[in-house]
């Protein structure tokens, strides 16, 4: 069985700070936003709220979501979060999306390879590696909602990884936002995305 | 009922509770997201008795709601930045004659260079229109103030902008709470309109004044802005009784009793002022934060009793007055009158700078230190500058300032912040 491991109990009354990385269409805002309902729909306070640069499809895009459980008033972007999901590998070698992360942070990119095949071997180091987690997000998308993207298979991984919020969160929050077709399909790519971190951190376990 | 939510979307909420019965709009970031709910509202019958009428102008759309006000309408529209400025001439007949339109300003900076991000340049262009100006802290206050809006432009017959910061507040996801339709309907009556241009007994409004009385119209409209500091606190307490929860008051200071400095400042930069100023605390330094909600009327006497035994105060606003500096600054001095306060004026945020705690307490230590100059821009970068004026040293066609600094710094697409 599984640890669930709550992040937010690390530090007492810490907030909880994620940072999205992604591409203009990739629907990085939305994912933060979807995190956000999910938090609230959990109990707690949530921020979410786009980073104030130029949005045009493929650019650069960054997102954020703090998580508190009393009211957030801090509105400044988020430098130093405790958890980073990058949408877009291709990133790695344009922006510096692990900017302000400590070594006890989270990271969670969507690819099919693992860290050292993304050539993060040596940054990685000192990390704690069941908080580093890579999944074939896009292709969960292609599958479930027929379209490249990643958000949110990422937000169901993101579910397993962390303990934060729940799975069940995270789908309400996709059928909040969503209705019919698109919301099945995404709560099925949400969910096959969650089940792959679990399979995963299964055979980690057994390994 | 508690909701998850962007604040554009807690906004049209609110508006639509207000039974408007006439919403012109005309888009502009980051403003849409309201009007664009609205109109859904009305579209799909949620909002009943309400005409949504999509002009061609936003001064179009101040003009056609002062002929919807005229006609008795509860009337709401909403703008930013140029939108605002393309308005301003109806702006202020809207105000000249007396009409409560509610309106919205998602502040946004004004251009050129042009700039869709959040500052308040655009509404503090209008600070001396005639309108009331409330400035919201939270979603959940600007969701509230549109509330108490209605109520006080209409027992004035003044209309009233509810300013809340594009993108940090408009686009911002975080918890409201909706009031029911019963709530509202008990704080806020039915317009009883002051002036109604009806066909079955004709009248005229709009009449040209000379010498004569030009002064006296002006006298009642500042004499009015004066009542509205009596209404705002009554009115926040009628609120606090039907809604549970305080809204709207002229000021919100916090830890001011014994602060030595007090930053005054306005908008959502207050909340992480309140953090910055806790975190400051916690390390023994008395210091407050004092938010003004109602900057238009200026509630001189309450900022003074709150600001009159500090030894500092420093004024951070998010507009710069070109060839003089703060604009709030020139209206907290004025509070301070004949007291020996030193005064700061930090010009922060412009054109969507981010805010951070650490430049706040850069700053407000300097100021405590007493090495901070009167006039302060925060994390003005100087090697831009220093850059352009090198440039115009040497060249007489040295160019465009904007695209020549955009040269010099490269892509920004990669920075975080």
């Amino acid at each position: 069985m599984r640890q669930t491991v709550n992040p937010a109990k690390s530090e007492e009354n810490a907030v909880f700070q994620i940072r999205i990385h992604g591409r203009g269409g990739q629907g990085v805002v939305t994912a933060a936003e979807m995190l956000s309902v999910a938090a609230f729909l959990q109990g707690k306070f949530a921020q979410a709220f786009p980073s104030f640069g130029s949005e045009r499809n493929g650019a650069p895009v960054v997102a954020f979501c703090r998580i508190d459980d009393r009211e957030i008033r801090l509105r400044e972007p988020i430098m130093a979060p405790d958890a980073l999901i990058i949408q877009d590998p291709t990133l790695l070698h344009q922006v510096d999306v692990f900017s302000g992360l400590g070594k006890d942070g989270y990271i969670l990119i969507n690819t099919n390879k693992n860290f050292a095949g993304l050539g993060l071997s040596d940054f990685v180091k000192g990390f704690r590696h069941e908080r580093l987690l890579t999944v074939p997000a896009t292709e969960i998308a292609m599958k479930h909602v027929g379209r490249p993207l990643p958000n949110v298979p990422l937000l169901g991984a993101f579910a397993a990884l962390g303990g934060l919020i729940a799975i069940d969160a995270v789908c309400d929050a996709i059928r909040e936002r969503f209705a019919g077709k698109v919301a099945a399909g995404n709560v099925a790519a949400a969910t096959q995305a969650y089940r792959f971190v679990l399979e995963e951190e299964a055979q980690a376990a057994h390994a | 009922m508690l909701k998850q939510c962007e604040g554009s979307r807690a906004v049209a909420d609110a508006v639509a509770l207000c039974r408007p019965e006439v919403i012109c709009a005309y888009p502009i970031s980051p403003q849409t997201h309201i009007v664009e709910a609205l109109g859904e509202k009305v579209k799909c019958g949620d909002l009943k008795n309400c005409e949504f009428i999509n002009v061609e102008s936003e001064f179009a759309a101040m003009s056609v709601s002062i002929g919807a006000s005229a006609a008795g309408a509860r009337s709401y529209t909403a703008t930013a930045s140029q939108g605002l400025l393309f308005m301003s001439e109806a702006v202020y007949n809207a105000s000249g004659l007396g009409l409560p339109i509610v309106m919205t300003i998602a502040n946004r900076a004004i251009g050129a260079p042009i700039n869709i991000w959040n500052d308040h340049s655009d509404a503090m262009s209008q600070r001396d229109s005639g309108w009331m100006q409330l400035y919201a802290e939270t979603n959940q206050e600007a969701l509230d103030l549109h509330i108490l809006a209605f109520r006080l432009a209409e027992a004035l017959s003044l209309p009233v902008m509810v300013c809340m910061d594009g993108f940090i507040l408009t686009h911002a996801f975080e918890r409201v709470d909706i009031p029911s339709q019963a709530e509202v309907d008990a704080f806020l009556p039915p317009y009883e309109p002051r002036q109604v241009l009806d066909p079955s007994e004709p009248v005229s409004i709009g009449a040209m004044v000379g010498p004569e009385a030009f002064t006296e119209v002006r006298y009642l409209a500042h004499a009015k802005q004066m009542q509205a500091l009596e209404l705002i606190p009554q009115f926040a307490g009628d609120f606090r009784r039907v809604f549970g929860r305080d809204s709207g008051r002229l000021l919100h200071p916090y830890r001011c009793d014994d602060a030595h400095t007090i930053v005054v400042s306005l908008g959502s930069v207050l909340g992480t002022l309140k953090d910055t100023i806790d975190d400051m605390r916690s390390s023994g330094v008395a210091i407050g934060v004092l938010g003004i909600c109602s900057f238009r009327p200026f509630p001189l006497a309450a900022v003074r009793a709150v600001l009159q035994h500090a030894q500092r105060v420093v004024v951070l606003e998010k507009c710069l007055a070109v060839g003089i500096g703060g604009i709030v600054s020139n209206d907290v001095r004025m509070a301070l009158a004949g007291l020996p306060t030193s005064g700061y004026t930090v010009i922060a945020g412009l054109g969507g700078r981010a805010i951070t705690r650490a430049s706040l307490q850069r700053v407000l230590g300097e100021a405590i230190e007493g090495s901070l100059e009167a006039l302060h821009f925060l994390d003005l970068d100087r090697k831009i500058v220093e850059n352009v004026l090198e440039r115009e040293r040497a060249l007489r066609r040295s160019g465009p300032i904007a695209e020549n600094i955009l040269r010099d710094i490269g892509t920004v697409a990669a920075r975080v912040g």
